[in-house]
C-alpha cells in the first residue's frame, strides 16, 4: 500500500495509514528522497499515528530516511508515536537517535517552522 | 477439660421437661432456654473472653455491649435459621472493630467461645438424659457451626473489602501526573517503586503526555529512597519513550544511592536530563518552554 506524500510549502508530509510491508517502507524511502530534491523541501514529517507496531526494520528505515534527507538538505521528524509503541521501542533499544520526534503533526509543523527561522531555538 | 463455671448453668428441673422429637421443636426449646438464661450465659461468655485475653483493643464495657448484641443475634439466628441478620451484624461489627486492630483469630475465638459456653449449658441442662442430649446437640451443633462460619467469613470479607479499597486508593494516589503549566507535567514519585508500580507509572506518564500535549515532564524522585537496577532501567526506558512522544524529561531529586545505581547500570547520561531538585527542574522546564517568571513588583528586564 503506497503512502500518500503531501506537499505543504517547504514541507513534505508522509502520513502512514496502515501497517506497511518492508517493500512499502523502501518505496516510501525512495519516494521521499526523490521528492525532497524535486520540491526543494526543507522538512519532512512522517506521521506514524496509525501504527501500533514499530519493528526494528521500520525504525531503522525511518532513521535512514532522516539521515539521507538531511544529506539532501531536509530535516526529517517523526510524529505521532503511540505511548505503548514508544515504550516497546525503548525496551528494544529502537530509539531513533538523532531523529527529532514530536507528539503529532501540529507539533511537527510548529517545530519545523521554528527551525526554519534563523536565530530561533531548535 | 474441667470447667467450674458450668455449674452455674445447671438447671435441676431440666431433665423433667418433656422433650419433643423433632429437631425444630428441640431448637425452639433450647432457644427458650438460652433466652431464659441470657444474663447468666452472657456474663460467663464475657468472663471467658476476658480470661482468654481476646479483644484486648476494646474496653470492658464495649465488650459487654457487643457481647449482648452478638448473643441476641446468635440466639435469633438459632431460632429462625436465617443468617442474614447475623451476617449484616457481623459485617457491621467488623467495620467498627477492624480499624481498631482486632484480629481474625480474636473474632473467630469469641464466636467459638460463645458456642462452647452455650454447649456447656446444654450439657448441664440435659446431662441426666444422654439420649435427649444427643438429639439436642444434633440440632444445636450444625446451626452453631453455621453461625461461626458466617461470622468468620463476614469478618474476613469485610477485611478484604477494606484492603481492596485501600489498594485501589494507593494505586490511584501513588502516581499522580499533574499539569503545573501549559504543556508542563510533573510526576512526583514517592515511596517504594516496585516493577508493578514502575510499569503503571510509565503508562500513566505516557498517556498523560498525550492527553495534556505536554512538551516537558519533570519526574521528581526526591521521595524515593532507593531503587534497584531493574526499576532504574525502567526509568531510563520511560525517559526514552517520552522522548519518542516528543516530550523532554527532566529527572530531579536523585538521591546519592540512586545516582550510584544509575551509574553502575551504565546509563547514557547524554539521554538523561537531570537537575538537583524539583525547583531547579521546574525552572529548567520553564526555560525550555519559554516561560519567564519574575516577582510581580519588579519590571521585567527586557
Amino acid at each position: 500500500m503506497a503512502v500518500p506524500i503531501l506537499k505543504q510549502g517547504q514541507t513534505l508530509i508522509a502520513s502512514i495509514q496502515a501497517a506497511l510491508t518492508d517493500t512499502d517502507l523502501l518505496e516510501l524511502r525512495d519516494a521521499l528522497l526523490e521528492q525532497v530534491g524535486r520540491y526543494r523541501s526543507r522538512g519532512v514529517i512522517v506521521d506514524v499515528t496509525a501504527l501500533d507496531v514499530m519493528d526494528s526494520f521500520s525504525t531503522r528505515t525511518l532513521r535512514d530516511v532522516a539521515h539521507m534527507t538531511r544529506l539532501r538538505g531536509a530535516q526529517t521528524i517523526i510524529v505521532g508515536i503511540q505511548p505503548e509503541v514508544a515504550f516497546a521501542m525503548a525496551q528494544f533499544g529502537l530509539t531513533l537517535e538523532g531523529v527529532p520526534t514530536k507528539l503529532d503533526l501540529e507539533e511537527g509543523l510548529d517545530y519545523l517552522a521554528g527551525t526554519a527561522k534563523p536565530g530561533s531555538d531548535g | 477439660m474441667v470447667n467450674n463455671n458450668l455449674k452455674v448453668a445447671t438447671q435441676p428441673k431440666a431433665a423433667a421437661q418433656p422433650v419433643s422429637e423433632s429437631a425444630s421443636a428441640l431448637l425452639s426449646e433450647l432457644v427458650a432456654h438460652l433466652r431464659q438464661n441470657r444474663t447468666q450465659l452472657r456474663e460467663e461468655w464475657v468472663v471467658r473472653i476476658t480470661e482468654a485475653e481476646l479483644l484486648t483493643a476494646m474496653t470492658k464495657d464495649e465488650i459487654f455491649a457487643e457481647a449482648t448484641s452478638v448473643y441476641d443475634s446468635y440466639v435469633e439466628a438459632l431460632e429462625t435459621g436465617t443468617l442474614e441478620a447475623l451476617q449484616a451484624y457481623a459485617r457491621n461489627l467488623s467495620e467498627r472493630i477492624i480499624p481498631r486492630g482486632v484480629e481474625t483469630d480474636e473474632v473467630v475465638g469469641i464466636v467459638l467461645l460463645l458456642r462452647d459456653v452455650l454447649a456447656r449449658s446444654l450439657f448441664a441442662k440435659y446431662h441426666e438424659d444422654f439420649k435427649v442430649l444427643g438429639r439436642v446437640l444434633d440440632a444445636y451443633e450444625p446451626a452453631a457451626n453455621r453461625i461461626a462460619i458466617t461470622v468468620a467469613v463476614g469478618f474476613v470479607q469485610e477485611r478484604e473489602r477494606v484492603i481492596r479499597e485501600q489498594q485501589e486508593a494507593i494505586r490511584e494516589l501513588s502516581t499522580p501526573v499533574l499539569q503545573v503549566r501549559e504543556r508542563l507535567l510533573i510526576l512526583p514519585m514517592i515511596g517504594l517503586i516496585d516493577p508493578h508500580r514502575a510499569r503503571q507509572l510509565t503508562e500513566q506518564l505516557l498517556h498523560g503526555i498525550r492527553a495534556n500535549r505536554a512538551k516537558v515532564v519533570v519526574i521528581d524522585i526526591t521521595g524515593v529512597a532507593a531503587m534497584d537496577a531493574n526499576v532504574a532501567n525502567h526509568l531510563v526506558l520511560t525517559v526514552e519513550a517520552a522522548r519518542l512522544l516528543g516530550a523532554t524529561v527532566i529527572v530531579t531529586g536523585l538521591s546519592p544511592e540512586i545516582a550510584q545505581t544509575l551509574v553502575k547500570i551504565g546509563v547514557d547520561l547524554g539521554k538523561m536530563n537531570t537537575v538537583g531538585d524539583l525547583q531547579g527542574g521546574i525552572e529548567e522546564a520553564e526555560r525550555l518552554l519559554g516561560f519567564k517568571v519574575f516577582p510581580i513588583r519588579e519590571t521585567p528586564a527586557g
